[in-house]
């Protein structure tokens, strides 16, 4: 664009860019809504600026003349604001307050400014101003529509050693914290009759009249402070008073009302069922220092039974190349950062238009000492009231014009502007110019309203979408609506505050307001500016980098939806959701599809509206309080013993007891010759438990479990194996029946919950004949097991009631006594193979019987176990443990517990299943046993075994499930599922693994005390 | 347990029919289809029949009949008709109940919009 240094320049001498400037020196006297009197200091990318109270760090920024705030995130170009609201797609920041508390990809123009703020740019390296991701932008055929798909294809090596690590260190937007987050999160629920949401024009006439018909109204809006456009035009009169007069009479008064609550910085980002809106609300982010424990944000759960949605409407950018240099923002960023922030944010900026809107920018700036070189209107005639205006201020309108491109690399510096007659692009000229106002026209904010799965209708007229009907009890008012201007927004939003507040049972009176200074203004909608099709890039997502030519391509390609050119380009798919960008993508692609926008389609919004922080979401659901930590009472007992612990489902189970310097195998080989050779107690309260009661409870155990329990003589136990109805296992555990119609049913630690539902759910929907009452008990007993050959020598002292010699109380009894002098429930089982009992005290209690044992033991060697040993003790024994040596498509004949099914049961849980041809079918995986060649190797859990001769592809024929060290035996035991692995004991198969390969033998699953003698010693 | 985007900010409110309440989602568990009876005989049914009561459901776009739990609750199982487009309970029933009538339950849920 060589032509632009031979015209002439128009305006006055050019602040030169990157010249040190005041802090500042863009301030307007007598503008603005910042406090004047408090000055505060902020860093960007290490450099302290100056700033007033109220500004955001876009404001500050641009009050000291820096428009470049950060890099685009996939040609790495330079960026400034593109608007000034949370919509903004392109100044994301990362901000830091120490550490853990950095925060990426935060919008500068809604984060406020606080003393000692630190603010770095992102996406850029080495730094801001010379980056060398920008290379992308000089071969940007690479990055074209759908380049994910195509270009990086070929050769093949390259994609793992060239392009994937490149694209990768080039991608992404700001860098994630690594330290923990040391802030805490709050959330609270809260019911309202009516929820506001947008405190600029409507939302504020619809909170007053809802609020003033005495309906309980809340009203959030997201910025720092309320009254939205009414903030950036101070200059429209409303009853009689200026804009700012009456925002500040009109929050006064909602803030009288008791049946009103008001909260900034409080943004709706979701709309969820049954009228439920989720806030977020953020409490210190613009503290300098907040107080200590304040929580940072607070998540709102809003239940109200009438809606108002006045989010407004979103300015829409116009798409031609070049239009995303720094200082080419959009008209109404330009007129906010004026008047909310007393910015000038150039001193000749140009305006590019195709709506009315744009010329009481242009007016405002340069009555506040901007020199406005042109403005260019897309259209071809204006009405003549703004030309005069223009006029009277000495500015040129160059209507019918188009835009062919824009100058300068750091901020713009010129336009390339041409007439369009007929559709033929004329001679060019050159416009010198600071900054760049465009308006293409106002798209309303339908998000919320989208999430309520809300139909939307195009509007012809306005080309754009309105509301249409949703399913929620809401309404949409003002901008959202498609009213544009004060005047329709305000009468709008009173007409829905008033019905809203009707809906709810309150008379709301409409007030009529009366607005001075507002014309009704007009546009034209343009997909895309006219071009010359030059090599340049017109913009249409800002945030992903997507041009109107890569809409043009996708579609060129094939994609017929705007769902598909989405995903092809990724447009609209950044984390501004296509805010100031889906419609241009839709206008462009439907123009090129030669369709109307509602055929070609809308993406669909969802929540959040905004980025919302993972703080937000858990909120207390952190630390300590992210879930919730089962303790037995052995617990501290445990602790003082120097327990190492382990998490088992929600309970914090002693792994093992480590004496002096021991590692785990040497503590776990201690305790399990202790076991075998003496006696060790270990702490069994996190078995589930469920008491089984009624005349009919040994007919519904036999309907449930496997084994038969009609004949099972109180004072017994059995061990039962619990199937799904697809006939694979889902739980097993020992069943007790202490009497009659009662009995003792322990489930796995982490089944007990799902147990209990399956036993509720066929005792309530398929059995209700049934007389039976089920009742957790894990928590009401604690269990105390004590295992070994010196089992009952410890014992039978403390034991009153019972006689629990090796005849009178056999292997699988159980009898209600006392120990130490406490009611038990005692059993004689084993999960280990010696000599057991199970004491089940009282929790309350535990503890005592617990210590006795222990005193009583210490004769004897009494030694404490953990779940370690436990595991190594009970593999020794081939005992499976669901979830373990099961993964749900294991049957009982798998697991080798075909022993367990009551031959002559008629019906059972997944008894039919059993007959089902899969599984009856040779070749399902069984479970065996594993002896290592080298008895030194401890398999891996989780390996996976093949044939000796196998050949790629390499069936997988099994697994390894629990793998150990036995000390018994003196070498490594494992148990696996195999194909077809009864049959195949006495195999050698191997096992690959990443530097060896390891050979085992294929052996029966029980590798200690085959035939069960030492149960019943 | 972990919190999610679902748990943390969506909420349904589902009427139990035994504790006569609208209460919030997360006080229930979905469990699955309602009306699937298990059959009084299982040995006597063919492996497609068997396979059909396992397995085969219905993948409704629009009213569903489904089971709840008031897991949190009273612990009753029950039955709700769901329309799986808008999420929206048609009604709730006690299990056991006869399969409410849809084109009646539609007609008055028209009405009481
Ligand atoms: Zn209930």
């Amino acid at each position: 664009m060589s032509d632009i240094a031979a015209e002439p320049e128009i305006g006055l001498a050019f602040r030169e860019t990157g010249a040190p400037v005041a802090d500042g020196a863009f301030r307007v006297a007598r503008r603005g809504r910042v406090e004047r009197t408090r000055r505060v200091g902020f860093t960007f990318d290490g450099k302290p600026y100056g700033a007033l109270g109220g500004d955001t760090v876009a404001s500050a920024l641009l009050a000291n003349g820096v428009h470049l705030m950060g890099r685009s995130f996939k040609y790495h170009r330079p960026r400034g604001i593109l608007s000034a609201g949370s919509e903004d797609a392109n100044a994301l920041i990362g901000t830091s307050r120490g550490p853990g508390r950095f925060e990426p990809n935060t919008r500068a123009t809604m984060q406020e400014v606080f003393d000692g703020l630190a603010a770095e740019s992102q996406n850029r390296w080495p730094s801001l101003g010379f980056d060398i991701g920008a290379i992308n932008d000089a071969i940007p055929h690479l990055f074209a529509a759908g380049f994910y798909y195509k270009t990086f294809k070929w050769p093949r090596p390259f994609w793992h050693h060239v392009y994937e690590p490149v694209i990768r260190a080039a991608a992404g937007l700001g860098r994630a914290p690594h330290e923990a987050d040391p802030d805490s999160y709050t959330a609270r629920y809260h019911h309202t009759d009516i929820l506001v949401v947008g405190a600029g024009p409507a939302g504020l006439a619809a909170a007053l009249a809802a609020g003033r018909s005495g309906a309980r109204v809340l009203l959030v809006d997201e910025h720092s402070e309320m009254g939205g456009s009414l903030l950036s035009m101070p200059e429209i009169g409303i009853d009689a008073r200026g804009a700012w007069s009456f925002l500040a009479e009109t929050l006064a008064e909602l803030a009288s009302l008791p049946n009103v609550r008001l909260l900034p910085r409080t943004t709706a980002f979701g709309y969820f069922h049954q009228n439920m809106v989720a806030l977020a609300e953020r409490l210190t982010d613009h503290l300098a220092s907040p107080p200590d424990g304040a929580p940072r944000e607070r998540l709102w759960r809003v239940r109200a039974r009438e809606v108002v949605l006045a989010q407004g409407a979103i300015e829409k950018p116009l798409v031609f190349d070049g239009n995303d240099r720094p200082a080419v923002m959009l008209a109404s960023a330009a007129r906010t950062m004026l008047n909310r922030y007393g910015v000038l944010v150039g001193e000749h900026p140009a305006v590019v238009t195709s709506h009315d809107s744009a010329y009481a920018t242009a007016f405002e700036l340069a009555d506040a000492g901007a020199t406005i070189p042109v403005i260019i209107d897309a259209r071809p005639t204006v009405e003549p009231v703004l030309l005069d205006e223009a006029a009277r201020r000495g500015i040129a309108v160059a209507t019918g014009h188009t835009v062919l491109g824009t100058e300068g690399r750091m901020r713009v510096s010129g336009l390339k502007i041409a007439p369009v007659t007929g559709g033929t692009i004329g001679a060019a000229r050159a416009i010198h110019c600071d900054a760049v106002l465009m308006s293409g026209g106002w798209t309303p904010s339908l998000h919320l309203f989208s999430h309520t799965k809300a139909s939307l209708v195009w509007d012809e007229d306005l080309k754009t979408f309105l509301p249409g009907q949703s399913p929620e009890a809401c309404v949409t008012a003002g901008g959202g609506a498609g009213h544009w201007g004060i005047a329709a927004a305000l009468e709008d939003g009173a007409r829905a505050g008033a019905t809203a507040a009707a809906k709810v049972g309150h008379l709301g009176r409409v007030h009529d307001f009366s607005v001075e200074g507002e014309r009704v203004e007009t546009g034209a909608t343009i997909a895309a500016l006219p071009s010359r099709g030059t090599r340049g890039k017109a913009f249409v997502d800002h945030q992903n980098d997507v041009t109107a030519k890569d809409v043009r391509l996708a579609v060129r390609e094939g994609m017929r939806s705007i769902e598909h050119v989405k995903r092809y380009t990724t447009t609209g798919m950044a984390t501004d959701q296509g805010k100031t960008s889906n419609i241009n993508a839709l206008l462009i692609a439907a123009e090129a599809l030669g369709k109307s926008p509602p055929e070609v389609g809308l993406t669909t919004f969802r929540p959040p509206y905004t980025p919302t922080t993972f703080g937000t979401f858990a909120n207390h659901h952190a630390g300590a309080t992210f879930e919730v930590t089962r303790k037995t009472p052995i617990n501290g007992w445990a602790e003082a013993q120097g327990a190492v612990f382990e998490p088992v489902a929600l309970w914090r189970r002693a792994r093992y007891f480590p004496r002096g310097n021991e590692t785990m195998r040497e503590a776990v080989a201690r305790e399990c010759r202790a076991t075998r050779e003496a006696v060790g107690l270990f702490d069994a309260s996190t078995l589930g438990k469920i008491e089984v009661v009624g005349p009919d409870a040994a007919e519904f155990l036999n309907r449930l479990y496997t084994n038969p329990f009609l004949k099972l003589a109180p004072g017994r136990c059995r061990y039962g194996v619990l199937l799904g109805e697809d006939g694979f296992i889902r739980d097993d555990g020992v069943i007790a029946r202490i009497a009659e119609d009662r009995f003792h049913v322990t489930t796995t630690t982490g089944g007990a919950p799902r147990v209990l539902t399956m036993m509720e759910d066929y005792l309530q929907t398929e059995w209700p004949d049934l007389k039976v009452w089920l009742t957790s008990t894990t928590e009401e007993w604690a269990t105390v097991a004590l295992n070994g050959p010196l089992a009952r020598a410890v014992l039978a002292p403390l034991v009153k009631g019972l006689d629990i010699a090796a005849d009178a109380f056999p292997h699988m009894s159980v009898a209600e006594c006392k120990v130490a002098g406490v009611p038990v429930r005692l059993c004689r089982m084993s999960f280990t193979g010696e000599l057991g009992f199970e004491v089940n005290v009282p929790a309350r209690h535990a503890l005592a019987v617990w210590e006795a044992i222990w005193t009583a033991g210490q004769p004897h060697g009494i030694t404490p176990y953990g779940t370690e040993t436990m595991h190594v003790l009970r593999a020794e024994k081939g005992f499976i443990i669901v979830g373990q040596e099961t993964d749900g498509t294991v049957t009982p004949d798998d697991a080798g517990l075909a022993w367990a099914i009551g031959k002559t049961k008629r019906d059972f849980v997944g008894m039919r299943s059993l007959a089902r041809p899969d599984l009856v079918a040779t070749g399902r995986k069984q479970l065996v046993g594993l002896l290592t060649r080298d008895p030194a190797t401890v398999l891996e859990e989780g390996a996976q075994l093949v044939e000796e001769d196998a050949r790629p592809p390499v069936p997988m024929i099994g697994h390894v499930t629990s793998s150990y060290w036995s000390e018994t035996l003196g070498r490594s035991i494992a148990l696996a599922l195999v194909k077809d692995g009864r049959a195949r004991i006495g195999e050698t198969l191997y096992l690959p693994m990443p530097d060896t390969t390891i050979a085992a033998e294929v052996v029966a699953p029980v590798f200690y005390d085959p035939d069960g003698a030492r149960f019943h010693l | 347990m972990v919190p999610t985007m679902r748990q943390e900010a969506t909420m349904l409110l589902i009427h139990c029919p035994y504790c006569d309440k609208t209460l919030p989602e997360v006080e229930f568990a979905y469990a699955g289809e309602a009306h699937i009876v298990r059959p009084a005989d299982p040995a006597a049914m063919s492996d497609e029949a068997w396979r059909d009561f396992l397995f085969i459901r219905t993948n409704a776009r629009g009213p569903h009949f489904e089971r709840w739990r008031h897991v949190h609750g009273c612990a009753r199982f029950f039955n709700a008709v769901r329309d799986t487009v808008s999420d929206r309970f048609l009604a709730t029933y006690k299990a056991g109940a006869p399969k409410p009538d849809l084109a009646t339950l539609l007609a008055e849920t028209e009405r009481a919009r």
